[in-house]
């Protein structure tokens, strides 16, 4: 075949032009968001969980008509557990794929190494996850609870049933630390005294020499903030010593992994929790969640802990906010999230606070019995007072940072 | 006084682990001068060769201290005849290869079992000690250390095989020439050091989460003592275990087990630098 100048010029011509006419015809483009949860590596067992709700949101919002009629696709990028991965991902998801919105990171860490690369590139960030509080950004949205959310709630329960006298056991990284500092501040207020805070890695599997020095210390009660798959031995070993049940626990984090399932009922038992989710809470949006979730993914799913649910309604927050706002345009839809957009959602109603960035939700006490957390009483509506203390996005909403909040 | 046989029953124990956790790969060590890195990996095969046990309703008992040992000897005898065996007398060599296998079973056991924690349930209750309590687990794995260490140094002292182990050990050479299969010795020995990985790892299982990483926390531990112990197996473990055990012990009371473990690294240092042969190549010479 010949070409000549004149057909090359229009055969390029329209091949250029024509990506145009498909795309401006195709009203119903999918609308790209990003998830970013660990699927393999270490935090596996936490991020899988994560990734299905957050599919099955999704799912259930294309079923419906999408989003402002768009479908919603998900580009999910593994991170393996690596913070490397993180910040390369987070650049990816920004520029090639151009998403509207990145969901995910687990620890603390991967969302301080994805937060600056998609405050850079401008792109909107949701961080479903609990965590130690401090989080000053904008461009930022946490709906996992916070210390002042959850721990106050625990300790004074503990407190008001057990006693005064308190051993703290915590996870040795900010998390536990700025916990711990928590424990001791509600801990002093409501007259009573911490008798001794000890760090653990994630990798920690001996507590035997700390069984003893807790039996000396002689406690009416212990606040475990663990966090890992080897602490888990702590709960195994302090009821192979005899003293389950002798010197009740309430924790911060227990269930969190579905720690339950790895001890037998009589390890759990009794152990105290307060959440923002529960899988028993008693409320119609909650039961029609679990029967629409177990329908799609099995009955016999895992528990849905509360850290999995967040990234469920992490989702449906944004989805609310990109209606209200009626555009994907970042800075509209972040002004439309700070109007105080309310949702009643499985754990409760919550809202966005429009100063910190975080919600405004329900947290639920619990107790261990025979492997389920079983409710024991509801405490609405609890603000992030914690972040509140340090952070003012009204006032200075080009903050970037996370505080360390000094505990007094 | 209570207090103190709690705090007593906590040091004992933390060195009878120490020697649990190394004698297998003292043993290879000792007999053969080869430092097997997948060490860690072999305790956790035994320990998920328990839980799968357990979990298929076999008794708790034969769970944690039969089922680990055949299964994970058997797994070592593969391994000798597969890898090992080209590798003897090359001692950095067969420090990478096991390194490998280390990184391949700790691969293995994630895509098999999922990167989650599984445990087995204690199967021994507590026991009141005046107002304290120590775990009866504990003291049953004191008991079955010192029962484990006493079995292998009648076996090692008093059978035929012991004999020829031992001769093989001060002298291959000789050892061959007087017409001792050395290889088979070697393979032996290689199969008995993995079924008492396999062994320490089962009977770990109860009281510590098993999940396939964890096999990095025991051959650090394992390693060191087993260097710091020097060539002999039996007296080396025991010396080292003792020593490192009552340092980590006491940093742990004092502050905390962080510190405890730095403490035990620290110590390591030290007696390495002092005596470089480990403690058996200056005391209790040439005893095995």
């Amino acid at each position: 075949m010949k070409i000549s100048r004149r057909t090359f010029v229009q055969g390029a011509a329209a091949s250029v032009c024509s990506p145009a006419i498909v795309k401006s015809a195709a009203a119903a483009d999918p609308i790209i968001i990003a998830s970013m949860y660990d699927l393999s590596g270490g935090l596996e067992a936490a991020g899988k969980p994560m990734y299905d709700v957050l599919s099955f949101a999704v799912e259930e919002m294309n079923a419906a008509g999408g989003l402002l009629g768009r479908p919603v696709k998900v580009v999910s990028f593994d991170t393996q557990t690596n913070m490397q991965l993180y910040a390369q991902y987070a650049q990816e998801a920004a520029l090639k794929h151009k998403v509207a919105v990145v969901h995910g990171g687990i620890t603390s860490a991967s969302r301080e190494v994805i937060r600056p690369v998609l405050d850079k590139y401008r792109t909107l960030y949701f961080y479903d996850m609990p965590y130690e509080g401090g989080v000053c950004d904008r461009n930022i949205f946490i709906d996992g609870v916070t210390p002042a959310h959850d721990t106050e709630v625990l300790v004074k329960h503990a407190m008001k049933n057990w006693g005064k006298t308190v051993y703290t056991l915590a996870a040795d990284y900010n998390y536990g630390q700025i916990t711990s500092d928590w424990v001791k501040k509600f801990v002093q207020e409501g007259g009573g005294q911490v008798l001794g805070t000890e760090f653990f890695p994630l990798d920690a599997t001996n507590f035997g020499s700390t069984i003893s020095k807790i039996q000396a210390a002689k406690p009416d009660f212990i606040v475990t903030i663990l966090v890992g798959g080897g602490p888990i031995s702590f709960y195994r070993q302090f009821a192979a010593a005899g003293l389950a049940g002798k010197i009740p626990i309430a924790s911060t984090t227990f269930a969190g992994a579905n720690e339950q399932l790895v001890l037998t009922a009589e390890e759990s038992n009794g152990i105290l929790l307060c959440k923002n989710y529960l899988e028993a809470l008693d409320t119609p949006v909650n039961k029609d969640f679990l029967k629409r979730f177990r329908a799609r993914y099995g009955a016999d799913y895992q528990p849905i802990s509360d850290l999995t649910m967040a990234s469920y309604q992490g989702m449906l927050l944004w989805a609310a906010g990109v209606k209200k706002a009626g555009t994907l345009e970042r800075m509209k839809v972040i002004e439309a999230l700070e109007s105080g957009i309310t949702l009643d959602l499985p754990s409760g109603p919550m809202t966005i606070d429009p100063t910190t960035h975080h919600c405004i939700l329900d947290v639920h006490l619990a107790m261990m019995k025979d492997k389920i957390p079983v409710p024991i009483e509801t405490f609405a509506q609890r603000k992030p007072l914690d972040t509140a203390a340090v952070c003012d996005l009204k006032k200075s909403p080009n903050d970037t940072k996370q505080y360390i909040i000094k505990v007094k | 006084m209570d207090y103190a046989i709690v705090v007593g029953v906590d040091f004992v124990y933390a060195i009878a682990t120490l020697a649990l956790i190394s004698l297998g790969l003292a043993i290879v060590f000792g007999m053969m001068r080869i430092i097997n890195l997948a060490h860690g990996e072999f305790m956790v095969m035994g320990s998920y060769a328990a839980t799968v046990a357990v979990h298929h309703g076999v008794n708790v008992w034969i769970s944690i201290l039969i089922v680990p040992p055949i299964v994970v000897g058997l797994i070592g005898m593969a391994v000798e005849r597969l890898l090992v065996r080209h590798l003897y007398g090359r001692m950095v060599e067969t420090m990478l290869a096991t390194w490998g296998l280390s990184l391949f079973v700790v691969g293995l056991l994630t895509t098999v079992f999922g990167d989650t924690t599984e445990g087995v349930p204690t199967p021994l209750r507590g026991i009141a000690v005046g107002a304290y309590q120590v775990s009866g687990y504990s003291l049953f794995v004191i008991g079955l250390t010192v029962v484990t260490m006493l079995g292998i140094y009648a076996l090692l002292r008093s059978t035929r095989f012991g004999l020829l182990a031992r001769g093989t050990m001060q002298n291959a050479d000789m050892a061959a020439a007087l017409g001792t299969d050395t290889s088979k010795v070697y393979a032996v020995t290689f199969t008995l050091g993995a079924a008492l990985a396999g062994f320490a790892g089962g009977v770990l299982a109860p009281v510590s989460g098993v999940f396939p990483s964890i096999g990095g926390s025991y051959i650090g531990r394992a390693f060191i003592t087993v260097i710091g112990g020097g060539a002999s197996p039996l007296f080396g473990t025991a010396s080292a275990s003792t020593l490192f055990g009552i340092i980590n012990q006491i940093a742990t009371f004092a502050s905390n087990p962080v510190y405890g473990e730095v403490a035990l690294l620290l110590s390591a240092i030290v007696l390495i630098r002092a005596m470089p042969q480990g403690i058996t190549g200056r005391f209790f010479r040439g005893r095995l």
